[in-house]
């Protein structure tokens, strides 16, 4: 049985070792919010922190995470950072379809983590790996400012 | 306003069969010329809109409202979303009309009903084309005007006063003169015993409390935690988890299959090989595709296995050079293009594929004498009769939950992969959630067609005299709706192109049929209009440059008889700043776009390096699209749009070697990215005409402002969709 700390809580389960987290997550654990783009990381839909760092959980053996803190979009509200982006998400109507969204938000949680107020230049080097075919991402650029700016008042 | 509970597995009992003969519903709707169908609501304005529906709650007086006792408010949604806004504008629409209030609103996927959720347009139930507000505008404001004239009529009976005397707002009707009131949900039992009124006043638009209000979306705040279940996310009791692989060939079958290795795999339970399939379904999604890549598969790849991308243009090539069948003739085009210079150019468009987010999936539970489907689909009517077929059941034994949709773009038009699963739930006990892998998502699409546009032209004192447009493409139409293609003309391929916002004397639109061999070819957002408006604004700029004149000028002096287009026009140019200096291979370049009855322009400002890389500096968007029901969306719709139609001009190429598709993921099918980025500023023009579409036009105009501002910065006039950067290098790369 393997053993993951997933959003401060600990899960257990049955999985082979080379199984992505992808798949842990949404077909052994339930847990849907994180998704499924394109198998090799090259689309970011299945973004989630490890130990606060953003990673594509598609191509992640879930044996490479054992004993690692593992938040997922179902769990990023709790954290200050992923709830100002949250709301910032909302307060400028980022989404369309929203299927990358939990991604993004992911992608973007960990980057305000940690660089508090990032510039243009941040902003692309953390979310170019983030494709988003709703074309969402002039709002995303928004959002990410409009939180960083919330964290300082 | 929140989703209802049940929603995400819609409570839709097996719906009754329609009783209506879709096909004399279509040839009546079709008869009276296809401009006429397509472009407007069929129905009259104040006909009474749908039957009601008493499947629930204490007041339905129609297919779209439910009123109970506590005032909850629910409103069936008959068009989907796939993050168009569509719910919350449908939503509004009702309830401005109702007066509900909007914190007792909760929103409900329709189930499958052609008679009761039937797209006006289109008849059957689907979203798309960029009609759910033009189709529904009508009937949702009917709906919610003749809901409230029955529950004002109950309130005035009840206190025996003149309805007349009696106001609406917010859930509830008032007496001003008594200072009585009584809510909605007091109000719904005696409402529901009246009869509806026939002729309803709609309001004045200027009366308008919530239309035309940039409204926060319904249905975001379940995306931003997770919390939202598309139809990839549906967990059924007891599901096992299945892909597929389908011959890489069109139309190839399976030969053999050898699945020793595949059947050892930890967590693989069983191998379903169908006569063009085969799918592996296992105790979740890595073990299926463990065991895929473990097969050993045999195709039988059939004739189309010498078919490649040369074979398929050079048949298209030689269609376009046939006569087509006139779409539209104005003036003499023979005279036309016998006056002045003349100017002849073919324009062609590549094949491309949806690649929506979320990958093709459905799933399916078999249980012999009937059939459950959850997937999210933009044709919930078609899934259900299809997936019947596909079933061997009668339609009333097979359920369709819908779902949201994470990206349809008329991928999802298509009812093939929930045929395809169906299939596959038949071979297996219990229920089956079958996924596509990104790469038989992208090599089993069903491509937007490749299209080849002849234009020839003639110029006299640098003004057009004759323009003759031909188009040869596939006829989607033909085949997704039979009755609306008639006479050999493809209503869509030919949208945008037929009817001109130019006031050219002599003009002639015709059109080729022209069907690619082995590629099945549908719907990509935009659809006809993306392959028009590309090859006529790209041939503008070039007759411009003939003409001697400035591309805005040279387009100006024709739009005389389109003053809506014209004025998108002039703010799109005076936004984007044209005429102002640019610097060295920096270009400006415009488009203008009649579609789905929204007027836009659209400027783009890219630069070009000597490499022939392009950088995409800024994007105007002028629109004039009427009455703006969510305005924050339209802006939202366009900013997208653009995103989508530029990311097929940098990158949109399917191509087609031995019978099958070469790319296979974002590698090598690649999309624009945050980094790339320019600025989109959008511009929305004040209107009190009815409501465009919207939900397409972002993607049409971008493409040829790109094409004609990389005219503008290089002076090579680029005729191929997507951009050749070899051809726009400073020197051309060896």
């Amino acid at each position: 049985m393997a053993n993951l700390n997933i959003n401060g809580e600990q899960k257990t389960f049955d999985a082979p070792d080379d199984m992505p987290l992808l798949w842990v997550l949404r077909d052994i654990l339930g847990m849907t919010g994180t998704k499924f783009g394109c198998g090799v990381a090259l689309c970011g839909a299945c973004t989630v922190h490890v130990d606060g760092k953003a990673v594509r959980s598609c191509l992640l053996p879930v044996s490479a995470v054992s004993g690692r803190a593992i938040t997922t979009i179902e769990g990023v509200g709790a954290t200050p950072v992923g709830a100002k982006v949250q709301k910032a998400w909302l307060d400028l109507e980022v989404i369309q379809c929203g299927y990358c969204q939990s991604g993004q938000i992911m992608s973007a949680a960990a980057l305000l983590a940690s660089t508090p107020t990032p510039d243009d230049s941040d902003i692309d080097a953390a979310m170019s790996g983030n494709i988003c075919r709703c074309g969402t991402y002039v709002r995303v650029r928004e959002a990410i400012k409009h939180a960083a700016s919330e964290r300082q008042t | 306003m929140k989703l209802a509970d049940n929603m995400l597995v819609a409570a839709s009992p097996a719906n009754k069969p329609s009783g209506l003969s879709r096909r004399n519903l279509l040839a009546g709707a079709f008869a009276g010329g296809f401009m006429l169908a397509f472009q407007l609501p069929v129905r009259a304005a104040n006909e009474p809109t749908q039957p009601p529906d008493t499947t629930e709650g204490k007041f339905a007086p129609n297919a779209f409202i439910r009123i109970d006792t506590t005032g909850k408010t629910t409103l069936v949604m008959p068009q989907v979303e796939m993050g168009q806004g569509i719910y919350t504008a449908i939503a509004m629409i009702l309830a401005e009309e109702l007066d509900a209030d909007y914190a007792q609103i909760t929103l409900q996927h329709a189930p499958p009903s052609d008679k009761l959720y039937g797209n006006p347009i289109f008849i059957i139930q689907a979203t798309g084309g960029s009609t759910s507000v033009r189709a529904f505008w009508k009937p949702l404001r009917n709906a919610g005007a003749t809901a409230r004239a029955m529950l004002v009529q109950a309130a005035a009976e009840q206190w025996q006063v003149e309805p007349a005397s009696c106001t609406a707002s917010n859930g509830q009707v008032m007496h001003a003169a008594s200072g009585r009131k009584l809510s909605y949900g007091e109000l719904c039992d005696a409402a529901g015993k009246l009869t509806p009124p026939k002729d309803v006043a709609l309001k004045d638009p200027k009366d308008f409390s919530v239309i035309g209000k940039p409204l926060k979306r319904f249905d975001t705040p379940d995306k931003v935690n997770g919390k939202t279940v598309y139809g990839i996310d549906a967990m059924v009791p007891g599901m096992t988890f299945a892909t597929l692989a389908q011959c890489p060939v069109f139309g190839g079958k399976v030969a053999k299959v050898d699945d020793r290795a595949a059947k050892k795999i930890p967590g693989v339970r069983q191998i379903v090989v169908l006569d063009d399939l085969v799918a592996v379904v296992g105790d979740h999604m890595w073990a299926a595709r463990s065991g895929l890549e473990a097969l050993d598969i045999t195709w039988d790849e059939g004739p189309n296995a010498k078919i490649s991308s040369k074979d398929i243009w050079a048949h298209l090539r030689a269609a376009s050079e046939t006569d087509g069948v006139i779409a539209k003739s104005v003036g003499d085009i023979a005279k036309g293009l016998a006056t002045g210079e003349r100017i002849d150019a073919s324009y062609e468009m590549p094949f491309l594929a949806h690649a929506t987010m979320e990958p093709l999936n459905c799933t399916v539970h078999f249980k012999g004498d009937s059939c459950e489907v959850w997937t999210g689909t933009q044709i919930m009517s078609r899934v259900q009769s299809e997936a019947a077929k596909a079933a061997g059941l009668p339609v009333d034994k097979v359920t369709v939950n819908q779902h949201m949709i994470g990206g349809g773009f008329g991928r999802r038009l298509e009812p093939d992969m929930v045929v395809a699963a169906v299939r596959i739930a038949k071979q297996v006990n219990g229920p089956v959630k079958v996924v596509w892998t990104r790469e038989e998502d992208i090599q089993h699409d069903i491509y937007r067609p490749v299209y080849r546009d002849n234009i020839s032209a003639t110029l006299s004192n640098g003004k057009v005299v004759g323009f003759k447009y031909k188009i040869a493409g596939s006829a989607v139409i033909a085949r997704w709706l039979p009755p609306a293609f008639q006479k050999g003309i493809d209503i869509d391929a030919i949208d945008s192109a037929a009817d001109q916002p130019y006031d050219f004397p002599h003009f002639q639109c015709e059109y080729v049929r022209a069907e690619p061999p082995a590629v099945p070819t549908g719907f990509w957002r935009g659809v006809g209009p993306n392959n028009n408006v590309f090859a006529i604004e790209s041939f503008m700029d070039e007759l411009a440059r003939k003409a001697g004149k400035d591309p805005v000028a040279f387009r100006r002096e024709l739009l005389g008889k389109a003053p809506r287009m014209l004025a998108a026009l002039d703010l799109a140019a005076e936004k984007a700043n044209w005429g102002q200096p640019l610097p060295a291979r920096v270009g400006r370049g415009v488009s203008i776009q009649p579609t789905f009855d929204t007027s836009i322009a659209t400027v783009v400002e890219a630069e070009i390096d000597s490499q022939g890389e392009i950088r995409l500096r800024q994007v105007n968007v002028a629109v004039d699209t009427g009455i703006a029901v969510n305005p924050d969306t339209i802006v939202a719709q366009i900013e997208g749009g653009i995103v989508f139609g530029l990311t097929a001009a940098l990158y949109g190429d399917i191509t087609i070697e031995k019978g099958r598709v070469q790319q296979s993921n974002f590698h090598d099918y690649r999309m624009l990215r945050i980094d790339q980025m320019p600025k989109i500023n959008v511009h929305l023009i004040k209107s009190g005409e009815a409501p465009g579409g919207i939900g397409e036009c972002g993607v049409i105009g971008g493409p040829p402002a790109l094409r004609n501002a990389i005219y503008a910065a290089t002076g090579v006039a680029l005729r191929r969709m997507p951009i050749d950067r070899d051809a726009i290098a400073e020197r051309k790369k060896s």
